[in-house]
């Protein structure tokens, strides 16, 4: 292990600890499969739509949810990773996290876009950036509830009732729940 | 010691963990100067005070570009129509732009050491050197390595931060010119050689410093050859602000012996990289043809400034002392 991930780790502080096991590889197939049908539902059409993921554990959802729905569609729904760290209205409570790699570069004006991942409120600062969309939809893949802003998701692959001293993992491969740091 | 929090007075002992991180953060930096809205909001409501006793172009419009895109205000001391001309004295200056609130200082000075007496004055507020006499110039040794890393990469298809610091391990490093009077060569030297560089000068003997007891550097007995040995090439100008014409015979037998004319250039790998820092003294330590030609990455080290000062700024002022 290099010092450089020793460091991240260090950064991303205690261990995941898992208790139980919520859903499967294929539970998570079959939700995204779900959302992706949601999805085409309520846009009527693929063409306007983008979808964003949120470093660092919403982009290979992301990626699942644009494949799936080109499949679907037989359209190229572009898929893009949108980092916001740099938008955190939390910097300096917490020790920095290092920054992923940001790779929106489309003008998202009259675009529709659909987000995955957490930290929706930085990431609508974010995206403001990037021109102005027509809409932008929240889709997660576990809902845990616990919300302190009006910001709500309009797909959602599974609501998790939990404790706020409870982790959820929310992987393409399953979802846990237990304690610590997941991502 | 890292750069977390912390004041960044000197690129001496920093260790290649806390290089890096600077680099790494840089690399997200970069990234956000190619957006069409180069901004981010990350240090929103803090204020960095930019104070040049010193003449600057590069470091002080780079230093401010940084902290704006940040989201920072910048307060800015114009210091020739200021009341440093009235005989006002570096302490009470600071006392004085402190009064106003603020986050964070970015200093030039001609006195080696005045970040740090700077950082004594003022201990809640973090300081930056941009440059203290003929001491360091951090932020430069940063962009210089962070540039390096940047074309190397490029040339394995790679970004910055998966290289680590892999492609300095024995990177051959060549610094020629004024380094006694040089902050540049100083910084330059510490970060090249933390990272792992092997790091020569090349430098007339009046040009050197008068003990190079503790530099992780060899001298150059023979420039041509050097050339030809050498991987990136750091120019530095002979400063004729701290009398550096009085060291050498004349600027055209400083030229001829160590300046990178043209008909040097052919002695250079093809793939060798030209280094400098600015301004340059064109016909003085480098020939002007040899300053426009594609091996020369003059103007990538200014733009590189940007996102480098950017990281300098938020590692130094995002992370609370507490947590570095």
């Amino acid at each position: 292990m290099t010092q450089h991930e020793e460091r991240q780790d260090r950064q991303r502080g205690l261990a995941f600890v898992v208790k139980s096991q919520l859903l499967t590889a294929d539970d998570v197939s079959r939700a995204m499969k779900r959302m992706a049908h949601e999805v085409i539902e309520r846009n009527q059409g693929l063409e306007q739509l983008s979808v964003v993921g949120i470093q660092r554990g919403g982009l290979a959802i992301a990626e699942q949810l644009a494949a799936t729905l080109s499949a679907i569609g037989q359209v190229a729904v572009p898929v893009s990773a949108l980092d916001v760290t740099y938008y955190r209205d939390d910097i300096g409570a917490h020790p920095l996290k290092d920054a992923a790699m940001t790779t929106l570069r489309d003008d998202l004006t009259n675009r529709t876009v659909v987000l995955t991942g957490r930290t929706i409120r930085a990431a609508l600062a974010a995206l403001a950036d990037w021109g102005r969309p027509t809409a932008v939809q929240l889709a997660v893949l576990v809902d845990r509830g616990h919300r302190e802003l009006p910001i709500r998701p309009d797909y959602v692959g599974k609501n998790l009732p939990t404790a706020l001293s409870e982790t959820v993992r929310a992987t393409l491969d399953g979802v846990w729940l237990g304690t610590g740091v997941s991502s | 010691m890292s750069m977390r929090g912390a004041n960044l007075l000197t690129l001496e002992g920093m260790s290649r963990e806390s290089l890096l991180d600077v680099l790494d953060t840089a690399e997200s930096f970069f990234e956000v100067n190619q957006r069409t809205v180069k901004k981010v909001p990350a240090l929103k409501g803090r204020v960095v005070a930019s104070l040049f006793f010193e003449e600057s172009t590069r470091t002080r419009l780079s230093f401010e570009t940084a902290a704006k895109r940040l989201g920072a205000d910048v307060v800015s001391l114009a210091v020739a129509s200021s009341s440093v001309k009235k005989g006002e004295s570096l302490r009470d200056t600071i006392a004085t732009i402190d009064a106003l609130g603020l986050d964070a200082v970015v200093l030039r000075h001609r006195s080696s050491g005045a970040a740090l007496q700077v950082s004594r004055y003022v201990p809640h507020v973090r300081v930056i050197n941009a440059g203290d006499g003929q001491h360091q110039h951090p932020t430069q040794g940063l962009l210089d390595a962070f540039t390096v890393r940047q074309l190397l990469a490029e040339r394995h298809g790679a970004m910055g931060s998966e290289t680590g610091s892999s492609l300095f391990e024995g990177l051959r490093v060549l610094i020629v010119g004024d380094i006694r009077h040089s902050r540049v060569a100083r910084s330059d030297i510490a970060a090249y050689s933390a990272l792992g560089a092997e790091v020569r000068v090349a430098a007339p003997g009046t040009l050197l410093p008068n003990s190079l007891e503790g530099w992780p550097v060899t001298v150059a007995t023979d420039f041509d050859e050097a050339l030809a040995w050498a991987d990136v090439v750091g120019l530095l100008r002979l400063q004729h602000e701290r009398g550096s014409g009085s060291y050498v015979p004349s600027l055209s037998e400083f030229t001829s012996t160590f300046g990178l004319t043209s008909e040097r250039i052919s002695l250079l790998k093809p793939e060798a990289i030209v280094m400098h820092p600015g301004p340059m003294n064109r016909g003085v330590e480098i020939d002007s043809l040899v300053a426009d030609l594609p091996q020369s990455v003059i103007t990538r080290q200014v733009a590189n400034g940007v996102p480098v000062r950017m990281a300098v700024l938020y590692l130094s002022l995002a992370e609370k002392k507490e947590n570095a």
